[in-house]
C-alpha cells in the first residue's frame, strides 16, 4: 500500500509526492533538535582476543541520522565492531566518538535474541529501556507510547512467554526506542525470524528510523536486507572496511526491484570473491 | 477469543473439582482394602491395626490434648530448623553465587562438609546438646542447609548472562540488577532446593525425635512402641505423611504464586 501511494516521481520537491519518511524526518529535525541522531566517528580502531586480531584499524565517519549496514563473512568481526561502538567491549587502540558528550540512554543496542525478562510483563520490560528514568512518574506512559509505536499496545500485560518470536523482537525494539536514543545499533535483529515476519519488521525499522531520525548501525547477514534499508553499506574483510558502498536508491524502496537486485548482486560478488580465495 | 478458547472457558469451572479429587482415589482405595483385610482377619491386628482402630487411637489422643501438643512441638522444630538452616544456606548461596572471593573462600569447605551424612552426627550432637531443643534444631538446620545452599548457588550461576548484560546496558545498578534479573532468574532453582529441603527436614526430625527427645511425634511413636500400642505407631507415621504432603503443597502454592510468569505454571 505504501509503495502504491509513493510510487512515482523521483523529484522530492514535488508537493504531495514527497516520500513520507523523508518528510517525517525533516519535520522531526526542525521541531526537536535534541532527539535526532548523533554522528559517529571511529579512528584507527583495533581489537584482538588473545592472538586473534579481529579488527585491524577501522576508520569510519557516519553522519548524524544515516542508516549504515555492515555486512561480511561470519566471524569477520561485525559483532565485535558493534559491541565496541556500543561500549560493551574494551577498545585496544583507537577511538570511538559521537561528536560530544553522550548519556547512556543515547545509545541503544538490539540483539538477535530479544533478551526480555521472562518474569516481567511486556510493559515492564519496555520500562527497563528508560534507564535511570524508569522509576519516574511518566515511565509507564512512555513505555505504552513505545508499545503503540511497534503495534503491541494490546499485549502490554502479557508475559513474554506468551508472545511469538517476532512480537518479542518488537518488544525489544520498543525497549530500545523508549529512551529516544540518538544512535541505535542492531546486531542481526531479524536473524531468527521467518521471511514474512522479517519483511514486516524491516518496514517497522525503516518507519521508526524515519520518524525518530536516529543514527542506525545494522549488522546483518542478509545482503538484500542491507540494500533495502541502508543509506550505505560497509563490507568488512580482514579486520578492515574493504568496501564502502553508498545506496543511492529512493525510499520507499521496492523489494525485488531491478536496481536493488543489481546492487545486491554486486555486494554478494564482493563477499563471495573473498570467501573463495583464502 | 477463539472457539477452542471459549469452549475451554465453558468447561473450566467443572474441571478443577474433578481434577482435585482424582489424586485421592488411590489413597482412599488403599484405606478401604486395608480396612477390609483387617476386618476379615487376613491381616492380624498385632501386625497392622485396622484404619478404624488407628482413627480411634487418634481420637483419644486428640481428646487428651496429647496429639495436638506433639504435632505442635514437631511442627515448631521443623519450621525453626528450616528457617535457620535454610536462611544460612540461602545466604551462603547468594554470597558464593555473587562473589568470586566468597566462593573461593568457602565453597570447597562446604562441599567437604556436605559429604558427611548429617545423621551420622547424632551421637556427637547428643553429647554436645543432650536431648535439648537445640539438638533437634541443629540437626534439622544442618540437613536443610545443603539443598538450599547448592540450589541457590546453582540458580544464581546459571542466570542467562545475556540478560545480565542487557541489565547492565540499560543502566541497572547492582542492587537493581539483583532484584530485577538475578534473583528472579535463580528462583525456580531455589524452589527445587526448598522442596528437597522439606523432605530432608521431616526425615531428620523423625530420626532425631525418635532417638533424642521427650516430646514430639517421633517421641510419641517410640513411647507407643514400648507400650506395644501399634495403632499409635501407625498413627504417627500417617501424620508424618500428612505433614510432609502439607509442606509440599505449601511450597508448590508459593511456587505457583511467584513463578506465574513461567510457561510451566501458566494455565489457561
Ligand atoms: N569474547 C570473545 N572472546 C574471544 N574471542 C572472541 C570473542 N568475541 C568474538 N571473538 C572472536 O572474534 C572473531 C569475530 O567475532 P564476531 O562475533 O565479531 O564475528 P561476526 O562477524 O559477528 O560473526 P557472525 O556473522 O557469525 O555473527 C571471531 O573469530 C570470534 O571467535
Ligand atoms: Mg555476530
Amino acid at each position: 500500500m505504501q509503495e502504491a501511494l509513493h510510487f512515482g516521481l523521483p523529484d522530492a520537491e514535488a508537493v504531495g509526492r514527497v516520500d513520507y519518511i523523508e518528510q517525517a524526518r525533516r519535520l522531526r529535525r526542525a521541531s526537536s533538535a535534541s532527539s535526532h541522531g548523533l554522528p559517529l566517528t571511529i579512528r584507527a580502531l583495533r581489537k584482538s582476543f588473545g592472538d586473534n586480531e579481529v579488527l585491524r584499524g577501522i576508520d569510519l565517519h557516519v553522519p548524524a541520522g544515516q542508516f549504515v549496514a555492515i555486512v561480511g563473512r561470519s566471524g569477520c568481526g561485525k559483532s565485535t565492531l558493534l559491541r565496541l561502538i556500543a561500549g560493551l567491549e574494551s577498545i585496544d587502540a583507537g577511538t570511538v566518538s559521537f561528536g560530544g558528550e553522550t548519556q547512556p540512554e543515547d545509545i541503544r543496542v538490539m540483539f538477535q535474541e530479544p533478551r526480555l525478562l521472562p518474569w516481567a510483563r511486556v510493559i515492564s520490560n519496555v520500562e527497563v529501556g528508560l534507564g535511570r528514568d524508569r522509576a519516574s512518574v511518566g515511565a509507564s506512559a512512555r513505555a505504552e507510547k513505545a508499545l503503540i509505536e511497534v503495534g503491541l499496545r494490546d499485549k502490554r500485560v502479557e508475559w513474554p512467554a506468551a508472545l511469538s518470536g517476532g512480537q518479542k523482537q518488537r518488544v525489544a525494539l520498543a525497549r530500545a526506542l523508549v529512551s529516544d536514543p540518538r544512535v541505535l545499533a542492531f546486531d542481526e535483529p531479524l536473524g531468527a525470524l521467518d521471511a514474512l515476519t522479517r519483511i514486516s519488521m524491516q518496514r517497522l525499522l525503516e518507519r521508526v528510523w524515519g520518524e525518530q531520525a536516529f543514527t542506525a548501525i545494522l549488522v546483518t547477514h542478509d545482503v538484500s536486507e542491507a540494500v533495502t534499508l541502508a543509506d550505505r553499506i560497509l563490507v568488512i574483510e580482514d579486520g578492515r572496511i574493504a568496501h564502502d558502498v553508498t545506496v543511492d536508491i529512493r525510499r520507499p524502496r521496492e523489494r525485488g526491484s531491478a536496481d536493488l537486485a543489481a546492487l545486491e548482486g554486486s555486494i554478494l560478488r564482493h563477499l563471495l570473491n573473498t570467501a573463495d580465495s583464502p | 477469543m477463539s472457539l477452542t478458547e471459549s469452549i475451554a472457558r465453558l468447561r473450566g469451572p467443572r474441571l478443577p473439582r474433578a481434577d482435585g479429587l482424582i489424586p485421592w482415589i488411590v489413597p482412599a482405595a488403599i484405606v478401604l482394602i486395608w480396612q477390609v483385610a483387617c476386618a476379615t482377619g487376613f491381616v492380624p491386628a498385632r501386625v497392622l491395626p485396622a484404619p478404624s482402630d488407628v482413627a480411634l487411637a487418634g481420637w483419644k489422643l486428640l481428646l487428651s490434648g496429647e496429639l495436638a501438643r506433639n504435632i505442635w512441638v514437631s511442627f515448631w522444630r521443623a519450621s525453626a530448623g528450616l528457617l535457620v538452616g535454610g536462611g544460612i544456606g540461602f545466604a551462603f548461596g547468594l554470597a558464593n553465587g555473587l562473589s568470586q572471593l566468597s566462593s573461593k573462600l568457602t565453597d570447597t569447605t562446604l562441599q567437604m562438609v556436605r559429604n558427611i551424612p548429617h545423621l551420622a552426627l547424632i551421637p556427637l550432637v547428643i553429647l554436645w546438646f543432650g536431648i535439648d531443643e537445640s539438638a533437634k534444631l541443629f540437626l534439622v538446620a544442618l540437613g536443610v542447609f545443603f539443598p538450599i545452599y547448592l540450589n541457590t548457588l546453582h540458580g544464581i550461576r546459571t542466570v542467562d548472562p545475556q540478560l545480565i548484560e542487557m541489565g547492565r546496558i540499560y543502566g541497572m545498578s547492582d542492587p537493581e540488577l539483583f532484584r530485577r534479573v538475578i534473583f528472579p532468574g535463580a528462583l525456580p532453582s531455589i524452589f527445587v532446593g526448598l522442596r528437597f529441603a522439606l523432605g530432608i527436614m521431616w526425615l531428620t526430625l523423625i530420626v532425631a525425635e525418635a532417638i533424642a527427645a521427650s516430646s514430639g511425634l517421633g517421641y510419641m511413636a517410640m513411647q507407643a512402641r514400648e507400650f506395644m500400642q501399634i495403632d499409635v505407631v501407625v498413627l504417627s507415621i500417617l501424620i508424618y505423611a500428612l505433614l510432609g504432603k502439607l509442606a509440599d503443597s505449601a511450597s508448590r502454592a508459593l511456587e505457583r504464586l511467584t513463578l506465574s510468569w513461567h510457561p510451566a505454571f501458566q494455565k489457561h
